[in-house]
């Protein structure tokens, strides 16, 4: 789960890194009144959670209310990147000399969360690990522990940054990664973290993404989750509870289990058609997910026919065909033709209960993902 | 022979009593799985399926000398049941629990290197060695017995893979599916170096998919270390970046790493045949027998 930048600032706020004044707004009229208050200059700063906002004409820079006022008109509104910007950030804009990045995450191959800090700050993080790996510095930390004091200093010092406001970095970063562990933090990020010409250090963007699976231990958190505004489809999964990705093909694939739907995602790629989504229905589906998923799927206007994969360990296969006879029986017209291809646990009964009036059955994985792309190209709209 | 499961493990299956435990400790048992135990707290003598239940760990290891634990417990909770197996100590801990937060992961695998235990999950379908035990929900009707290895980050897809070999009559040594989490006990390289010292294991095939870099480190081990010969698949070709594919670690993160196109090479480079489909997986196999 991401915060938007005004959240994660107010938790950083709150834990004692110091973040420029600012206000968040909703119209025209809040955003020039909350300007004048602040004092210019000021940015206004959509609060979408994309990145290359600055790049992509979300954040801008102003001098007195009649800027404000065209500014904040221009970007409540606008769509970024696919986002619908319904709210600005109007902060202070802050006199700097220099730009830092700090921040923390889990590094997955050492099983342990490593602190970084570079002096190349106010550019893509992502883009100076890949050119330039050294004018990082890394610290690994003990997670039994915590990040020791003197880690953060000997990150801070190994990645150069200038004595005098060594300290109070190093001290930004300790209080970043305490976040960091008590919110369960997936991505904790100060990019950049400023250093104005009377040395002091602010942090002038945030990024705190969250572990979605530890959000039942975060309540406070867990309230500041908002609907993104995402690609319908993909809202809908999520009231579904399902593991979805929209894509750009025509072959709807619906299957239980990451490995085997992305590999059924592969085939169909490798046998010449397109695929239209990734679709998890998970373990232990019964008639009721099925549905729900075929509805997922028959929702997609760019779908043209559907292979419906499952591969039975604790899903059964009787209770999946049972749910898939059910869901297209519903229907006076079938909107795309259904490949089932059923395996494992029950999978023969499942078999025989299937509708072939309303399905096409394969019995291989191989089998099925051809008959499919055969079918979408046929009924290609 | 095998690796991790043989017919000396005894099993305490932690969580017996909720819904899942219940199910798959019938299952295992029907499978021929030596289940000695259950372990919940304030669940101390009753009894599930026949099988004794403890409120510790520790006491269902000393009392019915298990030796592997299984742990069935929430999300929650999953990690303190963790500690309490390692702690116990057994031989080798299940964790078959999906959404397990990854701080709580990072603490147990960094407890894990203190001990010589084995831990495969979390967020994994188990451990079988086929004819003799499963530990762990994998369907054990699709599995037979022969001199094929099989690791897997993901669980539908080992069944699909092992139909594929079973129709072949490819019978597997062990199958062991290590789970699709960040953060895992056994990875790919601590399972091909369990097989690589197993006599009976002939060949091995190992299933990765995107996101991470375990499976350019497994590829650089199977060049430098292993004689058993080792078929490739990748899942995840198709996936566009950015976008997580179901398991929480199957990501192409926006800088590029983590393609399923970097795996590919990086097993070709190191002389392992990469399946494009399940099927050519046990082609491959099949040519190596």
């Amino acid at each position: 789960m991401k915060l938007h930048e005004y959240q994660a600032k107010r938790v950083f706020a709150e834990a004692g890194i110091p973040t420029p004044d600012a206000e968040l707004a909703e119209t025209v009229d809040a955003a020039v009144d909350a300007a004048e208050a602040i004092g210019y200059p000021v940015a206004i700063k959509a609060q979408v959670q994309v990145g290359g906002r600055g790049k992509a004409g979300g954040i801008k820079l102003v001098d007195d209310a009649d800027e404000a006022r065209e500014a904040a008109d221009e970007i409540l509104g606008m769509d970024l990147k696919g986002y619908h910007v319904d709210r600005v950030l109007v902060e202070e804009a802050v006199d700097f000399t220099n730009e830092l990045y700090v921040g923390v995450t889990m590094d997955r191959g050492e099983g342990k969360p490593v602190a970084m800090v570079s002096t190349r700050g106010g550019v893509n993080i992502e883009e100076v690990a890949a050119e330039d790996p050294d004018a990082i510095a890394r610290e690994h930390v003990d997670p039994a522990f915590g990040m020791h004091p003197y880690q953060a200093r000997k990150a801070v010092y190994d990645a150069g940054v200038d004595r005098t406001v060594a300290n109070d970095v190093a001290s930004v970063l300790t209080t970043l990664y305490d976040l960091w562990a008590a919110k369960d933090g997936a991505d904790a990020e100060i990019n950049p973290l400023m250093i104005t010409a009377d040395d002091e250090v602010v942090a002038a963007d945030a990024v705190m993404n969250i572990d979605g699976d530890a959000l039942f231990r975060q309540p406070d958190l867990a309230e500041m989750q908002e609907e993104a505004a995402e690609d319908d489809l993909e809202a809908k999964a999520n009231d579904y509870g399902f593991d979805y990705v929209r894509l750009d093909g025509n072959v709807g694939i619906i299957g239980n289990g990451a490995g085997l739907v992305m590999t059924t995602l592969d085939l169909v790629d490798h046998y010449g058609g397109q695929p239209a989504n990734f679709l998890d229905i998970g373990g232990g589906a019964k008639a009721e997910r099925v549905t729900n998923a075929l509805d997922m799927v028959f929702s997609d206007e760019n779908v043209d026919a559907v292979v419906f994969n499952i591969f039975g360990g604790i899903t059964r296969g009787d209770e999946v065909a049972q749910g898939i006879n059910e869901a297209l029986e519903a229907f006076d017209e079938i909107p795309k033709r259904v490949v089932v291809r059923l395996a494992g646990t029950n999978a023969e009964e499942g078999m025989e209960i299937l509708n072939t009036d309303l399905v096409t059955v394969e019995k291989t994985l191989e089998d099925a993902v051809q008959r499919a792309v055969e079918y979408a190209e046929e009924d290609s709209q | 022979m095998s690796v991790l499961v043989d017919e000396n493990t005894r099993v305490v299956v932690q969580g017996i009593t909720g819904g899942e435990g219940k199910f798959h400790t019938e299952q295992m048992l029907e499978y021929g799985t030596n289940v000695v135990a259950g372990a919940v707290p304030g669940k101390g003598g009753q009894a599930v399926a026949g099988v004794p239940v403890y409120d510790t760990v520790d006491r269902a290891a000393r009392e019915e000398d298990a030796n592997a634990a299984v742990v069935f417990v929430p999300p929650a909770f999953a990690a303190d049941a963790c500690f309490e197996a390692l702690d116990a100590p057994v031989d080798l801990v299940v964790a078959i629990t999906e959404g397990i937060p990854t701080q709580d992961m990072s603490k147990v695998y960094r407890k894990l290197q203190e001990t010589d235990t084995h831990l495969v999950g979390p967020n994994c379908p188990g451990v079988i060695t086929p004819g003799v035990a499963k530990l762990g929900i994998l369907p054990g009707n699709i599995f037979s017995s022969g001199n094929v290895g099989l690791v897997s980050r993901s669980g539908t897809l080992t069944y699909q893979v092992v139909d594929n070999l079973t129709e072949r009559g490819l019978g597997q040594t062990t199958a062991i599916g290590i789970g699709g989490d960040p953060i895992i006990g056994t990875d790919f390289i601590d399972a091909l170096e369990l097989f690589e010292a197993d006599p009976d294991t002939h060949a091995v095939v190992m299933c990765g998919e995107i996101g991470g870099e375990d499976e350019e480190e497994a590829a650089r081990y199977i060049g430098a270390n292993m004689d058993t010969p080792v078929v490739g698949f990748i899942a995840g070709r198709t996936a566009p970046p950015g976008k997580r594919m179901g398991h929480a670690g199957a990501i192409v993160s926006g800088s590029g790493t983590g393609t399923a196109q970097s795996k590919i090479d990086a097993l070709e480079n190191a002389g392992t045949p990469v399946g494009d489909t399940p099927e050519e997986v046990a082609d491959h196999v099949e040519d190596i027998l």
